[in-house]
C-alpha cells in the first residue's frame, strides 16, 4: 500500500471521528484486476477499504450534487476542477464538502493495456514505480505506466488539485507548456468528408446507453434532453444521425464546462471517441472567450457571460 | 427555416413585405422573442427534420430589447457552428444575421443569399436518417 493511500485513510478516519463529514467518498479495490470502484465510507472503522492508485478512474464530482449529506471527497486535479464547476453553477455549498486533494499521476488507460495484451485475460496486476506488473495464465508483463496513461491525462495540465482542504501527498511536476491542443488541431486540418466518415463510424457504435453522461460530472440535470419527449429533439435510436447527434448536443451542454478529465471516455463500453467532441469544445472556448472551465471560483460560466468583442465573424 | 427575433429581424422582415421588397419564398419563420432563445437544439432538430438551412436572425449586438440576449446568442452559436463543421456538417447550412427592424433590404438581401448558399449545398443528408450513410 502506498504512502497515499494511508494519508487517505488517515484523514478519512479523522473527519468522520470528528464528525466533520458523514461520508467520504474515495475508491476501494475493485473485483477485477486493474480497476477499482467508487466507495462511500460512514464509518471511521471502516476506512481501510479506501485505496489510492492508477485504476481510480472516475471522476468522483459526479457524486456530490446527489449526496445530501456533509461528503469528504478524494479528488484528483480532474475531479477538483469539476468541483469548483459545482461550486460555479450552484451545485454545491462549499461548507458540505470536505476535499481531500491528491496530486495525481495520471490514469491508466485499461483499453491500452487490453490491446496491448491482444485479448489475453488478465488475472492479476501490480503496481510498481514506473511499471505495472500484469499476469494471466502463462503469461507475465511489466508495462510502462507512461505508455499506458489514459488520453485525457496525456493531455492534462492540472494533475494538482485547484481547490481542497487538505492535500495528500507531494504536488506533482504539471504536463509540459507543449501545444496542449495538438490532437484537435490536427484532426481538424483533414478534410471535412474524412471526418465526417470518422464520426458516423464513431457513433455508429454507440447503444445510446448513456454511461458517458452518467459518469460525467456535470451531467446533473434532472431530466436530460435526450430523455425529454415533449419535444423529443432527437430520436432515441441507435442510428448513426441519432447517436450522432446526441454526441453533439452533449458537448454543447458541457462546452465551456468540461474540464476534460475523461470519465465519459473511459466509462464508454463500446470505445467511443466521445472526447473528440469534447475536446473541440474545450478549445474553442478557450480560443473565443479565454475560458478555461474549473480553474477559478471567481469567474463566470464562459456561456452565461459574454465580452463586447466575442468572434462575430461568422454572423451577416 | 428562419428564427427571427420579434424585435428586430420579425420587424424588418415586415417592413421588407410592406415596402413590396422582392426576396425568395424559400424560408418558413419562426418567431421567437430574442435571438438568445434560440437553443442550439432547435437548429440542430430543424436540420433532423429535414430543414437544407437554418438562418437565425436577431438584433445587432448592443441593441437587444432584453439588453444581452443577443450577446449571450452570440457565444453559443460560435460554438454550435464550430462543431456542426467540426463533425463535417457543410459550412452554410447553419447562418447567422443581425437584421434591424429598419433594414428591409438587408433581410431580403440575406433571404437571397442564404437561399442561394443553400440551393448551391443541395438538400441536406448528413443529419438525416435515411441518407446519412449515403453520404460517404
Amino acid at each position: 500500500m502506498t504512502d497515499v493511500a494511508q494519508a487517505i485513510r488517515d484523514t478519512a478516519r479523522r473527519l468522520l471521528a470528528d464528525g466533520r463529514v458523514d461520508v467520504v467518498i474515495g475508491f476501494e479495490a475493485g473485483t477485477l484486476p486493474l480497476r477499482s470502484s467508487p466507495c462511500f465510507v460512514r464509518d471511521a472503522g471502516d476506512t481501510d477499504r479506501l485505496v489510492w492508485n492508477m485504476t481510480c478512474e472516475n471522476n468522483l464530482a459526479r457524486y456530490l450534487p446527489r449526496v445530501e449529506e456533509k461528503a469528504g471527497i478524494v479528488a484528483k486535479g480532474c475531479d477538483a476542477r469539476s468541483i469548483v464547476g459545482l461550486l460555479t453553477e450552484g451545485r454545491l455549498e462549499r461548507e458540505r464538502v470536505y476535499v481531500i486533494g491528491v496530486p495525481c499521476q495520471g490514469i491508466l488507460d485499461r483499453r491500452s493495456i487490453e490491446r496491448r495484451l491482444a485479448g489475453k485475460e488478465i488475472v492479476q496486476a501490480q503496481e510498481g514505480e514506473t511499471e505495472v506488473l500484469v499476469r494471466g495464465e502463462g503469461f507475465e508483463v511489466a508495462l510502462s505506466k507512461e505508455e499506458h496513461l489514459h488520453a485525457s491525462c496525456r493531455a492534462c495540465r492540472s494533475r494538482n488539485p485547484v481547490i481542497y482542504d487538505t492535500l495528500v501527498g507531494d504536488p506533482v511536476a504539471e504536463g509540459d507548456g507543449a501545444d496542449e491542443y495538438a490532437d484537435v488541431r490536427e484532426f481538424e486540418a483533414k478534410p471535412a468528408a474524412e471526418r465526417w466518415a470518422y464520426f458516423l463510424a464513431q457513433t455508429s457504435r454507440c447503444i445510446r446507453c448513456y454511461a458517458c453522461r452518467n459518469a460525467c460530472p456535470l451531467c446533473y440535470c434532472r431530466t436530460c434532453f435526450t430523455d425529454v419527449t415533449q419535444p423529443q429533439w432527437l430520436g432515441r435510436t441507435t442510428d448513426p444521425t441519432d447517436t450522432l447527434v446526441f454526441h453533439i448536443a452533449r458537448a454543447l451542454h458541457v462546452a465551456g464546462r468540461c474540464v476534460d478529465c475523461g470519465a465519459c471516455d473511459r466509462a464508454c463500453p463500446l470505445g467511443v471517441d466521445v472526447r473528440k467532441l469534447t475536446r473541440k469544445m474545450e478549445k474553442d472556448v478557450e480560443k473565443f472567450f479565454h475560458h478555461k472551465a474549473g480553474m477559478s471560483l471567481d469567474e463566470p460560466l464562459p456561456l452565461a457571460t459574454y465580452s463586447l468583442d466575442d468572434p462575430e465573424d461568422f454572423v451577416q | 427555416m428562419a428564427f427571427l427575433c420579434h424585435w428586430c429581424s420579425y420587424a424588418g422582415a415586415d417592413l421588407a413585405g410592406t415596402s413590396r421588397l422582392q426576396y425568395p419564398p424559400n424560408t418558413r419563420t419562426i418567431r421567437v422573442p430574442c435571438s438568445g432563445r434560440v437553443d442550439p437544439l432547435f437548429i440542430i432538430r430543424s436540420l433532423l427534420h429535414g430543414a437544407d438551412g437554418v438562418l437565425v436572425a436577431g438584433c445587432h449586438p448592443g441593441d437587444c430589447h432584453y439588453l444581452e440576449g443577443n450577446y449571450l446568442a452570440r457565444r453559443r452559436f460560435a460554438l454550435l457552428k464550430s462543431i456542426l463543421e467540426y463533425v463535417g456538417v457543410e459550412e452554410g447550412r447553419v447562418q447567422f444575421a443581425w437584421v434591424s427592424a429598419a433594414e428591409a433590404g438587408k433581410f431580403a438581401q440575406v433571404i437571397a443569399e442564404v437561399t442561394e448558399s443553400v440551393r448551391a449545398l443541395g438538400p441536406g443528408q448528413r443529419l438525416i436518417k435515411s441518407k446519412a450513410k449515403e453520404t460517404l
